[in-house]
């Protein structure tokens, strides 16, 4: 008896510590928490210190050296302005085309379950399936050329000029535009129909309704779709290297490619210089786009 | 005008099934063109990649993208499943990495994800900015750390230097987070009158509610890490532990069985898509509309 009340007391206690917020967020974070220092959180920071000294084994403190002989690399300068150029590119592009294609599928169509379907499919078909194709298209002896020379255009290397790049473009888009257009349909059918009726009533025509109405109320799923498609367009990496491999064309050549490289010939020291390089700009990208979240929140209250 | 109407719809449909179509090609080409036969694909595809020999020639020989096959057989599925071939060991060995993977971060994802949009400490949105970031992350910039820290645990060259780190992976955090900001605080007041404590909200009232929110992460993940490239490569020196995502970008040297092998490998995925799609779309829906 006595005992059977010291564990009912004992339970009490737990339940009342667990009822507490301070302890209820270390149940809930401490896995989580754990996992991601041991994996990811110092793993980075370990990387910080790499790339202040001059030999992972000496340990010697470089300074900046790392990163000044970094910046001088030809080849990080490509891989780097490759990398920008590309997401700087493809992702305003990719949040117009799924932004208009959203709002075609958002008027009245037939079939649109059917169709919205298939915009989404590609997201779930691996790359590596679809590879041959792409590989039959834009070889050199390749269906687009056998087009092209059949409409009396001279044939190109696809994949080993500057065209690559949108080659590439043309992969992200394909498969990513689905997912960011079943977020924007989302968001448009949030949006209340009468905002529009008033609108029209007060003579604002069909752009200003778009900018002023639909952009604005848009604003939470673009933050959300940016940043996702900031995330996909780093890892079109995948495509790229089954696509074109280790040595792939100059203009796709990637961060990735090269951190892989300094990897192979155990450059610790400029790959993790590149790393924190890259990370700093995703930070300030980051810090950008909650920046902006926030000042768009405290606007609509 | 309502005649004109219809029309404008119509019209309209078959802008938007053309892009459908656009989009739906590559796949389907992949699909039909399994069923050919290895000498119908060698005919066909033989001077894709040769690139010197056919315009030695001084003519244009070019592949031939070809939509239905001259004659239907299952050569290549047989070749691929009972041939002497890999496929069915490096099948597997995707399967034990990706199925851990998924299980563990959707396990680890959902409580943290409570812990970030429901639970109020100090620095919370901070330390979820630092999340957000390891997210935006290519793999390759914690590469040699991660690589040095699977070597200290004994883990290089086994799947696991792959699965720990993918259950660990920030990306089901954030878009649980997403998730459980829409379920109102009323909810979890109420259950916490009643005498709920924190465990037994999370798995009445959150779980059932982000439903579909976990479907649609299974689905990107399993999307996701089906198709990962860069860690086997890294963490799998021994191509025999390798998944099917490095395996097929070998095959393609030997285009008379990768149609059916692609077609294999992406089935799974296709067909959970499909099982789960209204809960899927419903899932990404739901975490996109409310920042």
């Amino acid at each position: 008896m006595k005992q059977w009340f010291f564990r009912q007391g004992a339970a009490m206690k737990i339940m009342k510590w667990m009822r507490r917020d301070a302890a209820a967020v270390w149940i809930f974070l401490a896995p989580s928490a754990a996992g991601f220092a041991l994996f990811y959180l110092i793993p980075f920071m370990m990387g910080v210190f790499y790339s202040f000294v001059d030999s992972p084994v000496d340990l010697h403190f470089a300074g900046l050296e790392n990163y000044r002989e970094l910046l001088a690399s030809g080849s990080f300068r490509k891989a780097a302005f490759n990398t920008f150029y590309f997401s700087a590119f493809s992702v305003p592009l990719i949040l117009a085309l799924s932004l208009g294609l959203a709002l075609l599928l958002n008027s009245k169509l037939y079939f649109r379950k059917w169709l919205r379907t298939a915009y989404v499919l590609p997201l779930v078909v691996p790359v590596a399936s679809i590879v041959l194709v792409w590989q039959i298209l834009f070889d050199w002896n390749g269906s687009v050329n056998a087009w092209l020379s059949g409409l009396g255009v001279d044939r190109m290397d696809w994949m080993n000029s500057e065209v690559a790049r949108y080659v590439i473009m043309v992969v992200y888009l394909w498969k990513n535009i689905g997912y960011n257009v079943i977020l924007f349909l989302a968001g448009l059918q949030q949006i209340p129909k009468d905002y529009y009726e008033t609108a029209y009533v007060e003579g604002a025509g069909r752009l200003r309704q778009f900018s002023g109405i639909t952009l604005v109320y848009l604003t939470p799923t673009m933050f959300f779709v940016v940043i996702l498609s900031i995330m996909n367009s780093f890892k079109v990496f995948r495509e790229t290297y089954l696509i074109a491999g280790d040595y792939p064309h100059d203009s796709i050549y990637m961060m990735q490619h090269y951190m892989n490289n300094m990897f192979t010939s155990l450059d610790i020291q400029k790959l993790t210089a590149a790393a924190n390089l890259m990370v700093g700009c995703i930070l300030l990208i980051v810090m950008g786009l909650f920046a902006v979240e926030r000042r768009y929140r405290q606007f609509m209250e | 005008m309502r005649v004109f109407k219809v029309i404008h719809k119509a019209s309209l449909t078959l802008v938007m099934a053309a892009i459908a179509a656009l989009f739906l090609f590559p796949i389907v080409i992949t699909f039909t063109n399994s069923f050919m036969t290895a000498q119908e694909i060698d005919f066909n595809y033989g001077p894709i990649g040769q690139i010197n020999e056919a315009t030695e020639k001084g003519k244009k020989l070019f592949g031939n993208l070809k939509w239905l096959p001259d004659q239907v057989s299952m050569e290549q599925y047989g070749k691929v499943l009972v041939g002497s071939s890999n496929y069915l060991k490096m099948f597997w060995n995707s399967v034990f990495l990706v199925a851990p993977i998924i299980a563990g971060q959707i396990l680890v994802a959902a409580f943290a994800a409570y812990a970030f949009s429901k639970l109020q400490f100090r620095g919370r949105d901070r330390w979820f900015l630092v999340y957000v970031m390891t997210m935006l992350m290519p793999f390759q910039v914690t590469l040699v750390p991660n690589y040095i820290m699977a070597d200290k645990l004994g883990l290089l060259n086994s799947p696991y230097a792959i699965i720990w780190p993918g259950i660990f992976a920030a990306f089901g955090v954030f878009m649980l987070r997403q998730f459980m900001l829409h379920i109102p605080y009323a909810y979890i007041e109420a259950a916490k009158m009643d005498g709920a404590g924190h465990l037994r909200i999370f798995f009445t009232i959150i779980v059932p509610m982000v439903k579909p929110g976990l479907a649609a992460l299974v689905v990107l993940l399993f999307v996701d890490y089906w198709n990962m490239v860069e860690q086997p490569l890294i963490f799998l020196e021994d191509p025999f532990r390798q998944p099917l995502s490095v395996y097929l970008s070998r095959i393609n040297d030997e285009p008379g069985i990768a149609f059916a092998a692609s077609v294999l490998y992406m089935t799974p995925m296709v067909l959970l898509f499909l099982y789960a799609e209204t809960y899927f779309i419903k899932g990404i829906q739901l975490s996109g509309i409310k920042g």
